[in-house]
């Protein structure tokens, strides 16, 4: 009886068993690499805002400190979004009849809050703390990238747990003496390997079994 | 089936099992409904038709929480919740579905999960403050001093509150009532704020109305009564301790010379009241120092756990129970009583007694210390008296002999002079005027209500609170009366059984939602402050009184600061200097009732002859439900969950009757077996005649009850408390008269030949009869302070397959001192709402799936050898000939094992451990295997079998704690040693740059033990208060031998028995 198959069936059979793993392999990566993506992450993605605010206006022209709207952001886990009773300190005064700010006037008016579109949004399972990394030494701008530049606010960094975890690994690269936490444009000295060593050891931090211990930021 | 339909008709009404009908459907008044064996029907019922399963959604409601149908309708969650009917009908799956059936779910599961589980996190908005408050710093909580009013006392608490929303309630250091600590109902009464079953609005003959318009008709009513000089017009309120109220009333009363008001606490003895007259000649308060005594006697009073003080009296009862080392000495608990009570379960010594021969006990001991000629004892009692007597004679001035509630007046009397003989009075206790405003005899004035009701004198009745027509004495007819009044006014919380029967309703206030005061049992006054704008169009009494006055609608505050601005003159300060230093403190300082000396104008001798009941009739008691109290609370799931402290009851009362009379009634308990887990104990129902009616409740057969006494607990059979609380139980009021308020006899017991399904989670997560449990008494401690290690040992350190980890900065851990632990219940509900954890509903807890993170065993010891070496440890077995075991309770949360068993299987690494010992569940990564809690020798770990939480109300969304994730179906969840209270503890301490103190870190089971029992922290600190008490020789490992190290320790519980007695 003639063979049904031609041999080099055979040759298509193995290809085609390490194509399928290969493929598997391939589609598997491509499933990471897409969840990992600014598409799925957000990042560097600007959001429509019911007032088009601009960081690099306020920060970057105007010199306004971090902690003048974001009231919190040394003493509780949130930074605080300002009421908009902080916007009207100055707007009652400047720029207090154009239509491009009407809504803030609106909303003092009618006691209505303004539904700012949030820009980083962590897990709901993860309790992330402002104060204490402010008070460890770690910058606005480390996380947060140069807000002072940014007319409209991004996303940054990538915000996913393996980018939160290389810090918590290995916090030093990022320590600043605390002057400089709410400079926008602080970059790493030269001697940052040697400073960072020294951060740490002045700002106490615990090991790297305590920072990477599930429940630091699971509860 | 047939004989199943043949019962249901028989009954009044048929109750699905776990699916309580809606308030609205069971308008039938029946005395009592009973559940039935509907249970299996709605299993065979159960199909996979997608019509069924929206009847079964709305069925089945009330198993996780309290939503009505009313409300499900025209909830926008709900119309959400149909449109995702796949994945919540899995929910709703039961163990009954086949295999195919079982395919078919998960596949759709899966690919419905599968697409969910794809695409970009939906965009989400901060809404900021307009004008943000003062003093509030987002992502903080704030804590503000109130008082929850309960009865004759107020306990003074702190509110947890995140943005307005109050979350927790934590005991006020500085409140007499509370000294730092809470108990269940407390803890509970904030799920009360957010039962989305509250009355919405004010309604007249059922249509809605404004308050305006209410205001409009209680001035026309209030023109009507003037002219007729207020005669016809009747106020009936509850114990009112509010001086505010008070004050109000007594101005409405001055204003209408005819008017009255009456009072009627249906869960409140007259005994204290009546005894004092009898004592004094005058009503007083009567104060306890528990922890001056070293021998106690209760005759019948449950004072570490119920009753006004007990929070305080528990405290510093524990504190004699401190045991740091062999000579160390002990206070002395005996207690005479019929049926077994939190306070009778951690007596030295306890004797059962029906509730009707206390008496006879008492004046046989004011005859010992002769106040009266000898009455002779006999039996145990006899050999037992004369042991207390000497005992009591030993400590004269530090002695103690507190009478109980629901005890007559006699008692009382024959207490104050048994303590007035033994040089008690100023050390042990003290006396005080009364706390309540207006102290009556509850019985006779609403007995006077109902006469002039009767008489048709009553044109106005105003019901404050209250719900008389469900817990009025039965013979009353308090049904009829009320029709005859022409304009009846409800203030209750609930649209209840009596506001069906009033021609206005009006919706009442939370104590959390409104301005008020109240008066703790000392006398100490406190200012109830709201913490949040009513939820619904709801009202205070100082509303409704206002209402009548001739200040209508005067806000509450006003009232308060008006009333305190009259009383600040004698307290020597004005109300504007002390008012923010109340509130702040939760203290009206300089209220405390100031200690009187009421001359003792009794003799025991002058008391009328006593006979008790023959020793072989059935005598019948009531008593208020530890969980459910007269029935206040029966809509609340918390409660009905929590399993009561002695019987491990959930959801249920039963008759509770002593295991000889059960025997002699040929009364079973059947175990049945479901889903792997022994929680559904099928009980023999009863039916009882008693004072010429009749009421069906199950039996329930309890260690420690007097041979021929029985309980009928009040509080259950409503039938329009709410989705929860509705047709759960046996209505015991049904039977309950007005000459038999407490105790009752020639009643009848009837097996009916039906059984009942009773909950009862005494049978889970047992231990299966290991070695786990260590007691002994102070002698044998004194012998061998060791005697704790007897038997299982843990092997010595390097014993193990696995590197040690070494802990160097904190190692948490938690030492609960057996001792002093009561088993009140406190932490559990504690836990409950720090943790948001969800209820199940009866038929969950049937198959072991309730999701207490702490749960508290209840062992049984054998009398003669209890005291000795270790008990058996199953709380399953018991023998039912013991009648009067020693009780013991263990209060169990995850014992986060050094050597945790159940991290070796997680196949996810979903539990973990984290650097400073915590055995971490990280909830996201769990995937459901339930390895770890088949590993678990504890069996502390929780499964969300179903939906658990309630997802949709949006009333319960204000309740949770933001600080701890709320788990989903599927997830594994355990106790974390309040994990989130340590990050943030620790957030603080690391801010400052300086290690934790000892006691910053409070877990919330901690917080609320008023025995304080449990005591957390870094057993690393050798000065920290768990380190020193894990130091003792008392100290023990449950199964040390696993070597699974546990950071949870326990100290062994050491009796302090008298020896003459022990002898006997």
């Amino acid at each position: 009886m003639a063979q049904i198959f031609h041999r080099s069936a055979n040759f298509l059979a193995r290809f085609s068993l390490l194509g399928a793993v290969v493929l598997g392999g391939l589609a598997l990566t491509a499933v990471l690499v897409v969840a990992r993506s600014p598409y799925i992450t957000n990042e560097r993605v600007s959001r429509n805002q019911p007032i088009q605010f601009s960081h690099k206006h306020h920060v970057g022209d105007e010199g306004i400190d971090c902690r003048y709207c974001h009231t919190s952001v040394e003493s509780s886990a949130y930074a605080g979004i300002p009421p908009t009773r902080t916007c009207m300190n100055c707007h009652s005064v400047l720029f207090n009849n154009v239509g491009y700010l009407e809504p803030v006037r609106e909303s003092y008016r009618t006691d209505q809050s303004i539904e700012w579109v949030k820009v980083h949004r962590l897990a709901d399972y993860v309790y992330f703390n402002h104060s204490i990394h402010i008070n460890k030494g770690i910058g606005c701008s480390s996380c947060h990238g140069s807000i002072n530049q940014m007319p409209l606010v991004f996303q940054a960094s990538p915000l996913t747990m393996s980018w939160c975890l290389d810090c918590h690994r290995n916090p030093q690269p990022n320590l600043r003496p605390r002057d400089q936490i709410f400079n926008m444009d602080w970059k790493a000295p030269a001697d940052q390997e040697e400073a960072g060593k020294q951060l740490a050891a002045e700002y106490k931090l615990r090991t790297t079994t305590e920072l990477t211990s599930c429940s630091t930021c699971h509860r | 089936m047939d004989a199943m339909s043949e019962h249901a008709k028989d009954k009044e009404l048929r109750i699905l099992q776990g699916a309580p009908q809606a308030a609205s459907a069971s308008g039938n008044h029946g005395d009592h409904e009973h559940e039935d064996h509907a249970e299996e029907d709605t299993l065979r019922d159960f199909t996979l038709d997608l019509a069924t399963v929206r009847e079964k959604l709305k069925e089945k409601s009330g198993k996780q929480y309290w939503r009505t149908l009313e409300e499900l309708a025209g909830d926008p969650h709900f119309q959400d919740l149909l449109h995702r009917e796949f994945p919540r009908h899995a929910s709703e799956w039961d163990d009954a579905v086949d295999r195919r059936d079982f395919l078919k779910l998960m596949g759709a599961s899966l690919a419905f999960a599968g697409l969910a589980g794809c695409g970009r996190p939906d965009e989400s908005h901060i809404v900021p403050y307009v004008k943000q408050p003062d003093g509030m710093v987002l992502g903080k909580p704030n804590f503000y001093a109130t008082a929850v009013p309960l009865g004759a006392d107020a306990v003074g608490v702190l509110v947890e509150s995140h943005e307005g929303r109050p979350t927790k309630i934590e005991g006020n250091p500085d409140h007499p009532s509370s000294l730092g600590s809470t108990d269940a109902l407390v803890q509970a009464s904030i799920l009360n704020l957010y039962d989305p079953d509250r009355a919405p609005t004010v309604l007249e003959n059922g249509e809605i109305r404004s308050w305006s318009a209410f205001l409009d008709a209680a001035q026309g009513l209030a023109t009507a009564m003037k002219a007729q000089n207020g005669a016809g017009f009747r106020i009936l309120t509850g114990t009112v301790t509010s001086p505010t109220l008070a004050w109000q009333l007594r101005k409405i009363l001055a204003q209408y010379p005819l008017a009255k008001w009456h009072q009627w606490e249906p869960a409140a003895g007259e005994g204290a009241r009546e005894g004092a007259k009898l004592a004094f000649g005058r009503i007083v308060n009567t104060v306890y120092a528990p922890g001056k005594a070293n021998v106690i006697l209760s005759l019948d009073s449950d004072f570490l756990a119920s009753g006004p003080g007990h929070i305080a009296y528990a405290k510093q009862f524990a504190r004699r129970r401190k045991l740091d080392g062999p000579n160390d000495t002990l206070n002395r608990l005996y207690v005479v009583e019929p049926t077994p009570s939190v306070t009778g379960s951690s007596a030295d010594h306890r004797l059962p007694l029906r509730a009707g021969e206390i008496e006879l006990f008492a004046r046989a001991l004011a005859g010992k210390l002769g106040l009266c000629s000898p009455v002779p004892l006999s039996g145990e009692a006899a050999n037992w008296l004369d042991g207390v007597a000497k005992d009591l004679q030993k400590e004269r001035g530090a002695s103690l002999v507190v009478a109980g509630e629901y005890q007559p007046a006699a008692v009382h009397a024959l207490a104050h002079a048994i303590n007035a003989t033994l040089g008690n009075v100023g050390t042990t206790l003290y006396y005080t005027d009364p706390v309540e405003a207006e102290p009556t005899n509850n019985l006779e004035s609403l007995r006077e209500l109902c006469a002039d009701m009767d008489a048709g004198k009553v044109d106005l009745l105003l019901i404050l609170g209250g719900n008389p027509l469900y817990d009025a004495p039965h013979d009353f007819d308090f049904t009829s009366k009320l029709k005859r009044v022409p304009t009846a006014i409800h203030l209750s919380p609930y649209y209840d059984e009596t506001s069906v029967y009033c021609h206005w309703h009006v919706s009442e206030s939370h104590y959390l939602e409104t301005w008020s005061d109240a008066r703790a049992y000392d006398g100490t006054a406190t200012i109830i402050q709201p913490l949040i704008a009513p939820l619904y169009y709801s009202r205070s009494a100082h509303d409704v009184v206002a209402a009548f006055s001739d200040k209508p609608g005067l806000p509450a505050y006003d009232a308060v600061r008006a009333y305190w601005t009259e009383a600040s003159a004698r307290l020597d300060t004005s109300v504007e200097a002390g008012w923010r230093k109340w509130l702040n403190d939760g203290v009206v300082h300089g209220t405390k009732f100031a200690p009187i000396k009421p001359e003792l104008k009794f003799s025991a001798i002058s008391l009328p002859v006593f006979q008790p009941a023959p020793a072989d009739q059935i005598e019948f008691i009531f008593r208020p439900d530890p969980n459910v109290y007269d029935g206040r609370f029966a809509n609340n799931g918390w409660l009905q969950e929590l399993p009561k402290p002695v019987t491990k009851l959930t959801w249920d009362n039963a008759l509770l009757v002593s295991p000889k009379l059960a025997q002699k009634l040929e009364l079973a308990h059947k175990i049945a077996s479901r889903g792997g887990e022994h929680g559904q104990v099928r009980s023999t129902v009863v039916d009882v005649d008693l004072n010429g009616s009749k009421v069906t409740a199950a039996a329930w057969t309890l260690p420690g009850q007097a041979e021929n006494s029985v309980v009928l607990p009040l509080g259950y059979g409503r039938t329009l408390a709410g989705s929860t609380g509705s047709n759960k139980g046996f209505n015991a009021y049904a039977v309950r008269t007005s000459n038999a308020l407490w105790t009752a006899s020639d009643g009848k017991i009837t097996p009916t030949g039906d059984d009942y399904p009773l909950a009862c989670t005494q049978y889970h997560f047992n231990m299966e009869g290991r070695q786990i449990l260590s007691t002994g008494t102070l002698a044998e401690y004194r012998k061998n302070p060791a005697f704790a290690h007897e038997g299982g040992e843990a092997p010595a350190k390097d014993n193990s397959l696995y590197k040690e980890f070494e802990y160097k900065g904190y190692a948490w851990g938690m030492a609960i001192d057996l001792n002093k632990c009561n088993g009140c219940n406190a932490c559990v509900v504690a836990c409950q709402a720090e943790n948001n954890i969800p209820v199940v509903g009866k038929d969950q807890v049937m198959r072991g799936r309730e999701m207490h993170w702490i749960r508290i065993d209840r062992y049984y010891a054998n009398s003669e050898s209890a005291t000795s070496g270790k008990a058996t440890g199953d709380p399953a077995e018991y023998n039912p000939s013991l009648d009067n075991p020693q009780t013991f309770f263990q209060p169990v949360p995850c014992q986060q094992c050094e050597n945790a068993p159940c991290e070796q299987v997680c196949p996810v690494g979903a539990t973990v451990h984290s650097a400073e010992g915590l055995n971490d569940m990280v909830y996201n990564r769990c995937i459901g295997t339930r390895y770890c809690s088949n590993n678990c020798p504890y069996k502390v770990r929780r499964f969300n079998f179903l939906r658990f939480q309630d997802w949709d109300t949006p009333q319960l969304k204000l309740l949770r704690n933001p600080e701890v994730s709320v788990r989903s179906r599927g997830v594994m969840e355990k106790c974390t040693y309040c994990v989130q209270r340590i990050n943030n503890g620790r957030i603080e301490a690391e801010k400052q740059s300086r290690p934790i103190r000892d006691g910053e870190i409070v877990t919330a089971c901690e917080s609320a033990c008023p025995s304080e029992a449990i005591v957390f922290g870094n057993a690393n600190d050798p000065n920290s208060r768990v380190a020193k008490l894990k130091a003792q020789q008392r100290n023990y490992s449950l199964l040390g031998e696993l070597n699974a190290r546990p950071r949870t320790t326990y100290l062994a519980a050491v009796r302090n028995p008298n020896a003459e007695l022990e002898k006997a």
